[in-house]
């Protein structure tokens, strides 16, 4: 893979030329990038497409502005309200994903009749419950929202972990069991650092599932100022530029969010086969 | 016999196996055996592949219990000696976590029994000392090769000074260069510490190299058809392996294992032919 390449290389050169390095392997992507931005503004007033189907970047910018502190559309206020819901989402769901995951994995009896469970409701499009959650937890209660992602996180995370904990090298097993250690031991020293790798794949995922599920919750009402009403009011109101500003604000707050997992993952298991040599 | 001592570390009496699974056939991997090992020996456990040396190393360590007879070692039984952390134990496979430096691998057993952090300390330096890689007990297990992975294997398992050393093929997964090194070196370590070692290897050269006794077995059902004593003098070297009386032995471990193959569709004259191929692994 191209990571474990710029691992050899990084190696070689100084931690200088290592960083311009990793920036140059960039380059492609952002040239990209703003290659498709300038396309779309080109074709929009070349082709002269209607705003309501495609709004001129330009013109997303320009609605991102002048609605970014008030306006008609409070923008900031509204990110921030969807931004606690989806991270409000994401730690339940995460912590009651480990959770079951340590519980399943210590008692073989109780995993063997959850998986087929889990993996059958992984695969259940568990946005159509949206409603039931506004019905559950209050519409106008952040909390709907907040359980909604909490739902979409919890599936990944806890199948995951569970197999990160118990799909652990059965010698390593034998060698614990020579060193007369407890269960409560072999989980500590084995199979949650063995389950470390696991557990950040599936909050990778969950990131980006926690804005949908917050998101999602909102277009079935609630609160105006969120980035789901925002969207779905501008829509019907044609103001599609704003639409559009809305959308990209989820969209890097995605980015963001991944990306932080990602950096925190280095800090965490720099070990792991996928990042040696780019930490240590 | 040079290295006997008379109290027995370990001690099998009528050891037997059986595998079944489901509705299948039962495989008799083990049967009838009985050996007693002193304190500071050095025994080879080899025969062809599914004797079941694995099994009889695994039901002395108590990996795995027997289905007939009993495993005492130090005088009290094998489960007991587990508990007590009377076993080092080193697999074929190194088993190093990744998340863990060389010096923390080494550490690793002396967490779980609870060792003082000075003492932790204390012990991981000598061992790495003994196996020869104290400049690298920061480095991560995957920036090492084979060999030496295979030495922090050794490391961890001696650093609590466990009575009775257990290796499974502990080298089997490394090249002939690499094994006639480590060779050397297990002797080296065997003579500077005392520990008693059971060796469970297919390789004639290896066994007699290293062992006081090589205990040789047939597969299926696996029995003791042989015990072989290695008269050899210590320290062995490289000049051991071209003497008259190591040729004889690794000879006699060769007719030991093809006496108990019982192999009917081999040619007659077949085995002679094979004696002057020289030396070669089994199984």
């Amino acid at each position: 893979m191209s990571a474990a390449a710029g691992a050899v290389d990084s190696r070689r050169h100084g931690p200088t030329r290592r960083i311009s390095r990793r920036l140059a392997q960039f380059v492609p992507t952002i040239a990209v990038f703003f290659g498709v931005i300038i396309a779309w503004e080109l074709l929009v007033t070349a082709l002269d497409l209607k705003a309501f189907l495609f709004p001129r970047p330009t013109a997303i910018v320009r609605a991102l502005i002048d609605n970014w502190g008030g306006g008609n559309y409070g923008l900031v206020l509204s990110w921030r309200a969807t931004v606690v819901e989806a991270i409000g989402g994401l730690v339940i769901g995460t912590t009651a994903g480990v959770l079951v995951a340590l519980a399943t994995s210590r008692w073989a009896s109780a995993r063997d009749a959850l998986m087929p469970i889990a993996i059958a409701a992984g695969a259940v499009p568990i946005v159509a419950f949206a409603p039931l959650m506004n019905n559950w937890f209050g519409t106008l209660s952040p909390l709907s929202k907040m359980m909604m992602a909490a739902a979409l996180v919890f599936f990944p995370v806890m199948i995951n972990v569970t197999r990160g904990l118990v799909q652990v090298e059965p010698a390593s097993i034998e060698l614990m069991r020579s060193y007369a250690a407890t269960e409560w031991t072999v989980l500590r020293k084995v199979r949650v650092p063995n389950a470390l790798p696991f557990f950040f794949t599936a909050l990778k995922l969950a990131t980006t599932l926690s804005l949908i599920g917050a998101i999602v919750g909102e277009y079935f009402g609630g609160l105006s100022l969120v980035l789901g009403r925002i969207i779905v009011q501008s829509s019907s109101a044609l103001r599609f530029d704003i639409t559009w500003a809305a959308v990209l604000m989820a969209a890097v707050t995605g980015i963001v969010l991944y990306l932080v997992v990602v950096a925190v993952e280095r800090v965490v298991i720099p070990w792991h086969a996928s990042l040696r040599g780019q930490g240590i | 016999m040079s290295d006997r001592t008379p109290i027995p570390v370990v001690r099998l009496q009528g050891i037997g196996m059986v595998f079944s699974v489901g509705d299948q056939p039962t495989t008799v991997a083990l049967e009838g055996i009985d050996l007693e090992i002193g304190r500071g020996e050095f025994i080879s456990l080899i025969g062809p592949s599914g004797c079941g040396k694995s099994t009889l190393l695994r039901i002395i360590g108590d990996l795995i219990a027997p289905s007939s007879g009993t495993a005492t070692v130090n005088g009290k039984p094998a489960a007991q000696a587990r508990r007590d952390r009377e076993y080092g134990i080193v697999f074929q496979a190194p088993v190093l976590f990744d998340w863990r430096s060389v010096e923390e691998n080494v550490r690793l057993p002396l967490e779980v029994m609870g060792y003082s952090s000075t003492r932790q300390a204390e012990r991981s330096r000598a061992m790495l000392d003994l196996v020869e890689l104290s400049d690298f007990g920061g480095h991560h297990p995957w920036q090492l090769s084979g060999g030496m992975q295979q030495r922090v294997a050794i490391a961890r398992a001696l650093a609590f000074e466990p009575s009775i050393l257990l290796m499974d093929e502990p080298f089997g997964a490394l090249d002939e260069m690499t094994r006639e090194r480590m060779n050397q070196e297990v002797q080296r370590i065997w003579a500077q510490t005392g520990t008693t070692i059971v060796f469970v290897t297919h390789s004639i050269p290896e066994a007699v190299f290293l062992s006081s006794r090589v205990v040789v077995m047939s597969a299926r059902p696996g029995r003791i058809t042989r015990v072989i004593d290695v008269d050899l003098p210590r320290p062995r070297t490289d000049e051991t392996r071209e003497s008259e009386r190591y040729f004889e032995l690794v000879t006699d471990v060769r007719e030991a294992l093809r006496g108990g193959e019982h192999d009917p569709d081999r040619p007659a004259g077949f085995a002679s032919a094979r004696r002057t191929a020289g030396e070669g692994a089994v199984g």
